[in-house]
């Protein structure tokens, strides 16, 4: 095969990869915060790629355009989620977690599927089959927008937590609880704002997603496990390992998709992740 | 041994189970086939539901992949016997051990390098995806075709080949759900029961305490994976068909672990009890939305969802403890 076929395939996996690394980040700052597993993950994923699907398909709004309104209701979601439900839970086992948020996913997903049926969806974007071409190289336009919009979301997200006194009281509240509320944080409602802006990253993923696959009411589980694959192997609470995370597996799902068959490509990111569990259980970014 | 088998259970709470016992084995008498077919699903969720136990319940370890034991288990029975005719329970001799060596690869992994808690759990699943995905291109099986048995004789039951009338299936898996019960008990009650109780409440403790936890660990792995590997020797031979896509994927993993969840984590009625709260919530919701002519696919699971929500914000710590307390069949502590 010639080089460039390899070129165009690495580079369709970062791009795509740096979505699915924008997916985990949520994962990762819920985790990091309040060590919570949101196990609902891919689910609300599902709801953002859905609420883009009937937009599009009524009003013909773009997903990237129609980026920021639904990863706001994603926020919403979130929010209330945690307020309502999860905050309550904080202090309780973690498998008392794992079931309440198995509850809520099984909830997420059959009522997508009496709203919208089991049949899959996508969007067909203007852009659908554009490219750029530099050189050798042909990107999709698609996967460049998508990945494009992924790292300004993620930059934002990091400027946020280090620049702003919200994301500063935040951060306080992942490091040491009791000192949080020492200090007079509320913590409470500082939890439910990372739950939103967990969801609110997650939703903002899906939107992009949707331009490169499709979305049926019962992936939601198989994006859940990837985020969860990809924050293990960047390093739980990790947020930049959850960005290289996102490419490595983008990369690892390209490649074997290329050499093997596309089916079999998941085999490789599980066998990454027993290696990085065997390797450096804390992660590639995180010291021990 | 049966002395200490009865130890410190309430004479009611024996005689309440006697009861129990005999009432299920004269049920297929009366059943309809519509009951049977669910007190068939009730006992396989009972009895997987407990083996999952011994892992989560006694020694703590988050397994969230047993669908991979079970199919693994039905797997080997099943190829065994379209391939050569072997009989289940000669297939089980091989089913067993494979299932038990899957349970220990990872435990080893896992306990060795010191995987715990969350990244454990995903452990589980990504072997369990992993294996599924792997029999979706093993042609030797059917690959993602499926694998399929030949079709049973309602005729005559041959208990020998596993192939016959509903009924027969139903006191395989009774007498496994009874057989998993008394064990778990004889276990819990074993120097290695108390083990796990410690390791389950501190790791460090256990530790420290002299207890070789890794060795104790993986016994838990392992036994709990044969047991639920029994299971899947069941589900292929009552089924009939088999589809990587349905039997490894992680809906199943999370079916097995509800019942002991609901049903009361670590508790030795909590599995089947599970079982039969959420199967007969299940159904009701089935034959309610029937009645009422709805007939959109996934209202049954989603109030099953909402259900399950229910459980955990008023039940949390499971449906046996809290009904065991309002009817005074508490055991004492061990």
């Amino acid at each position: 095969m010639p080089v460039d076929i390899y070129l165009n395939v690495i580079v369709g996996g970062v791009l795509t990869g740096l979505v699915y690394g924008l997916m985990a980040l949520g994962l990762s700052v819920i985790f990091g915060v309040m060590r919570v597993v949101n196990f609902a993950h891919g689910e609300m994923m599902t709801i953002a790629m859905y609420i883009a699907v009937a937009l599009f398909s009524t009003f013909h709004l773009d997903p990237l355009v129609m980026l920021v309104p639904i990863a706001a209701v994603l926020f919403a979601f979130g929010y209330v989620l945690q307020a309502g439900l999860i905050n309550n839970f904080i202090t309780r086992p973690e498998y008392s977690q794992f079931l309440l948020l198995i509850a809520i996913a099984i909830i997420i997903v059959n009522t997508l599927l009496i709203l919208f049926g089991p049949d899959s969806q996508n969007v067909q974007v203007s852009y659908a089959y554009d490219s750029f071409q530099l050189g050798p190289l042909i990107v999709d336009a698609t996967k460049l927008h998508a990945g494009l919009t992924a790292v300004m979301v993620a930059v934002g997200l990091f400027a946020f937590f280090r620049l702003t006194r919200l994301g500063t009281a935040i951060r306080a509240c992942a490091d040491n609880y009791t000192g949080a509320l020492v200090v007079g944080l509320d913590v409470k409602q500082l939890y439910a704002l990372t739950f939103g802006i967990g969801a609110a990253c997650v939703g903002a993923a899906g939107c992009m997603l949707l331009l490169i696959f499709d979305v049926t009411p019962s992936i939601g589980p198989a994006y859940t496990l990837l985020a969860f694959v990809i924050v293990i192997i960047g390093g739980m609470g990790s947020m930049p390992g959850a960005i290289v995370g996102g490419v490595l597996i983008g990369l690892t799902e390209a490649i074997a998709g290329l050499l093997f068959t596309p089916s079999a490509k998941s085999m490789f990111v599980f066998a990454i992740l027993v290696l990085v569990l065997l390797a450096r259980p804390q992660g590639i970014l995180r010291s021990a | 041994m049966i002395g200490r088998l009865t130890e410190g259970i309430r004479p009611r709470t024996l005689i309440i189970l006697a009861a129990l016992l005999a009432f299920f084995i004269v049920a297929p008498l009366f059943a309809s086939d519509y009951l049977l077919t669910m007190l068939i699903l009730i006992f396989y969720f009972a009895y997987t539901g407990q083996s999952w136990n011994i892992m989560m319940g006694f020694a703590g370890q988050l397994s969230l992949g047993h669908a991979l034991y079970v199919g693994l288990g039905a797997y080997a029975a099943a190829a065994l016997f379209v391939h050569f005719g072997m009989a289940p329970w000669l297939g089980l001799a091989v089913a067993v051990p494979i299932s038990a060596a899957a349970g220990a690869f990872i435990g080893f992994l896992a306990f060795r390098f010191r995987v715990a808690g969350v990244y454990f759990a995903v452990l589980t699943i990504a072997v369990a995806e992993f294996t599924r995905i792997g029999f979706d291109h093993l042609q030797w099986t059917g690959a993602s075709a499926g694998l399929f048995l030949p079709v049973a004789q309602y005729a005559h039951n041959d208990l020998w080949t596993l192939r016959g009338h509903p009924a027969m299936f139903y006191y395989v898996l009774l007498a496994a759900t009874a057989f998993a019960f008394i064990a778990c008990r004889a276990m819990l009650q074993s120097r290695m029961g108390y083990f796990w109780l410690a390791i389950r409440e501190d790791e460090e403790a256990a530790r420290s305490a002299g207890i070789d936890t890794f060795r104790y660990k993986m016994l838990a792995v392992v036994i709990s994976a044969a047991m639920t590997s029994f299971a899947g020797v069941i589900y292929a031979f009552y089924y009939n068909n088999l589809f990587p896509e349905q039997v490894f994927n992680i809906s199943q993993s999370i079916l097995i672990i509800l019942a002991p969840m609901v049903g009361g984590l670590g508790t030795l009625f909590g599995p089947i009890l599970g079982a039969f709260v959420i199967e007969t919530v299940a159904e009701a919701m089935r034959t309610l939305l029937q009645w009422f002519g709805v007939d959109l696919p996934g209202t049954n699971q989603l109030f099953f969802g909402v259900v399950l929500l229910f459980v955990v914000l008023a039940v949390p710590e499971g449906v046996w403890p809290w009904l065991s307390k309002r009817m005074g069949l508490m055991e004492r502590e061990p």
